[in-house]
């Protein structure tokens, strides 16, 4: 907000505000306990002693190198299509305009998994549009590390266009006027007004969509497979750990966890507050 | 000036007129807007109106922002009516300046030449010589919310000028500024638009601002033109019981003869006449200013004046002035020092003789 100070400097005097109501306070810290203490217990468990050797295993770096640049790829391409998107949901009127919106959050509500599937049966070798992109282009995408990235970009790519289109339609349509009244054409207004008043909403767009990525696990699974070094991003590998050996699980997890963690917080510094 | 090759002979109007001639007819939903405007290069037209009386669609309408029902916009002879918003020639000044919150004064400025494609440091120049012409040399590297109300409208100013529109237009380019530099923008706006060769055309809901920035004004009212005129004529002849509390006259209508002016009653008692030194006839206003009343407790013998019995409505401070509302035969207001008030020992509710020398009321055709 553009708050000023007032030109008296005067301060108004504060009234107390009434007690805090246990009522609300009691649900909150025990919400605040429930989504902190699992990782608590990741600590807590943590084979602190082979930490080093188990992080720097080639099968664990391998994952965390496909998690991270499919994630990275999976928000780049949200962004080439999501924005546009989103222009288009809030900034102009055509036939369906409400069913397309609602089509956009189809991913949020349906379970990864089923997205999954369908994705197999739309792009899969005998799908309806891969078996042409196999016999005309010789291009399978099951089981690639095209497929994580198209799974991802499936599930996390509404995240983006949610977040851009609310900014969009927050953002004041009234700078747009005055661009125009200025000579801009409509891209032009795009690039160098609207573009830059929704750089905030962008970014949270963009922060939401590439954490939902990283980890995105139901619908990578069943339509890119489990292939260690090609498909098995961070999560696959946190739970085909957890199936032999508990202790892999916990580091793994620690590990995604670390990295997330870091990504965020430097972000978040420089966009939005999430 | 040349005349223009692409000229067809079904043209309406074989004379171009220089400056603006515009017809401006809009229909949205119950709200209907049918006024006439011109407007010579170099003048300032200010559409006076209270809120809703259609200025802003008026001017939105020039600017292309919302497309005409009917009629025509030509501004030095050419059609403007379908232009879209960016081809127009127009440069806008936003209520509340609209400078884009991420670029500095000066890249505001240079975006207009910029979407007309003119180079990057030549735009950026351009718009540097400008900022400086308006006293902002020193804030021509400032973010729009660093600048004060003033700096802002005349960044504003300068982002519209830019572009080199044949016509200027400003919506209530005063009004989010504090009443305490009001004065001293205005002036400074004044001398600036001066010096602009175009047409302006301001849209204000403050007489003042009209009085002071322009050379004609446009009266508009429930989307109808009520007056248009110079300011002098319109702060001594006003057409409307609205321009008449803006100018703060008592405004009266009727009927003339011989100078003497039978007043419209709404509904049936008495006429009310009014005498006037004009001897005018048929349909007329009168009108004159409040300190031209005169009350007394009992009513002057002998006096050639117009003389009524009415009743106090209402009392309140006026400047050095007390203003007192009066109702009965017809409604007006006299306003007199606090002295006299004290001696007639006025209270609501009373009644006193309100008296107006007829060489004080202005008399014309209605």
């Amino acid at each position: 907000m553009t708050a000023r100070t007032t030109r008296s400097g005067r301060r108004a005097p504060r009234t107390r505000p009434g007690r805090v109501p246990w009522i609300l306070v009691l649900p909150a810290l025990v919400g605040l306990a429930f989504l902190i203490l699992p990782f608590a217990g990741l600590l807590v468990r943590a084979p602190w002693s082979t930490m080093v050797q188990r992080v720097t295993e080639p099968e664990v770096l391998a994952a965390l190198w496909l998690s991270l640049s499919t994630a990275t790829v999976a928000t780049i391409v949200s962004l080439v299509l999501g924005v546009p998107l989103a222009w288009l949901l809030a900034r102009t009127e055509f036939p369906g305009r409400r069913f397309a919106r609602a089509l956009v959050t189809i991913p949020l509500v349906i379970p990864p998994v089923v997205g999954g599937v369908a994705l197999l049966l739309v792009l899969g070798r005998n799908g309806l549009v891969g078996r042409y992109l196999d016999a005309w282009f010789g291009l399978t995408l099951p089981f690639t590390p095209a497929a994580v990235v198209i799974a991802q970009v499936f599930v996390a790519m509404p995240f983006l266009v949610i977040s851009v289109e609310g900014a969009l339609r927050g953002a004041d349509r009234r700078y747009e006027e005055a661009a125009a009244t200025l000579g801009a054409s409509r891209a032009t207004v795009f690039t160098s007004v609207t573009l830059p008043m929704v750089l905030p909403g962008i970014g949270a767009g963009a922060i939401l969509c590439w954490a939902r990525a990283l980890g995105e696990f139901g619908a990578t699974i069943t339509f890119a497979g489990n292939f260690p070094g090609t498909t098995q991003t961070m999560p696959l590998a946190v739970y085909m750990a957890m199936q032999r050996d508990p202790e892999a699980a916990i580091v793994l997890s620690l590990v995604l966890l670390l990295v997330s963690l870091a990504v965020l917080a430097t972000l978040r510094e420089r966009w939005v507050n999430l | 000036m040349a005349a223009p090759a692409t000229r067809t002979p079904t043209e309406p109007d074989p004379v171009p007129r220089p400056g603006l001639d515009a017809d401006l007819r809009l229909t949205r939903g119950s709200f209907d807007l049918d006024v006439s405007l011109s407007c010579p290069p170099g003048h300032v037209l200010a559409l006076l109106g209270p809120n809703g009386a259609g200025k802003s669609s008026a001017l939105r309408a020039l600017a292309g922002l919302v497309p005409l029902t009917g009629g025509h916009i030509r501004l030095n002879g050419d059609d403007h009516t379908t232009t879209a918003v960016e081809h127009r020639p127009i440069g806008v000044v936003f209520q509340d300046y609209l400078l884009f919150p991420h670029m500095s004064a000066l890249d505001n400025v240079a975006f207009g030449p910029r979407c007309q494609g003119v180079g990057r440091s030549e735009a950026r120049e351009h718009a540097r010589a400008l900022l400086e012409h308006m006293g902002l040399a020193d804030h021509v590297a400032s973010r729009p919310r660093r600048l004060s109300g003033g700096q802002a409208q005349r960044v504003a100013l300068a982002r519209a000028l830019a572009v080199r529109p044949g016509m200027l237009l400003m919506d209530e380019p005063m009004a989010a500024l504090d009443a305490s530099t009001r004065v001293a923008v205005r002036s400074r706006l004044r001398r600036l638009l001066e010096e602009f060769e175009g047409v302006t055309v301001l849209v204000t809901h403050d007489p003042l601002d009209a009085m002071v920035l322009a050379d004609r004004i446009a009266v508009i009212e429930e989307g109808r033109l009520v007056q248009e005129g110079s300011p002098a004529e319109v702060a001594r002849r006003p057409r409307t019981t609205y321009v008449a509390r803006l100018v703060g006259l008592n405004l009266f209508r009727g009927r003339s003869r011989e100078g003497t002016v039978t007043l419209d009653t709404d509904g049936g008692g008495k006429p009310t006449r009014v005498e006037t030194r004009e001897a005018r006839q048929g349909p007329v206003l009168v009108a004159f200013p409040p300190r031209s009343v005169a009350l007394y407790q009992e009513h002057p013998h002998g006096s050639p004046r117009n003389m009524w019995r009415l009743r106090v409505e209402g009392i309140e401070r006026f400047g050095d002035q007390v203003r007192v509302h009066l109702e009965g035969a017809l409604s007006l207001a006299a306003d007199i020092t606090p002295a006299s008030l004290a001696e007639l020992g006025l209270a609501r509710g009373e009644e006193v003789w309100a008296g107006v020398k007829a060489t004080e009321v202005e008399c014309y055709p209605g």
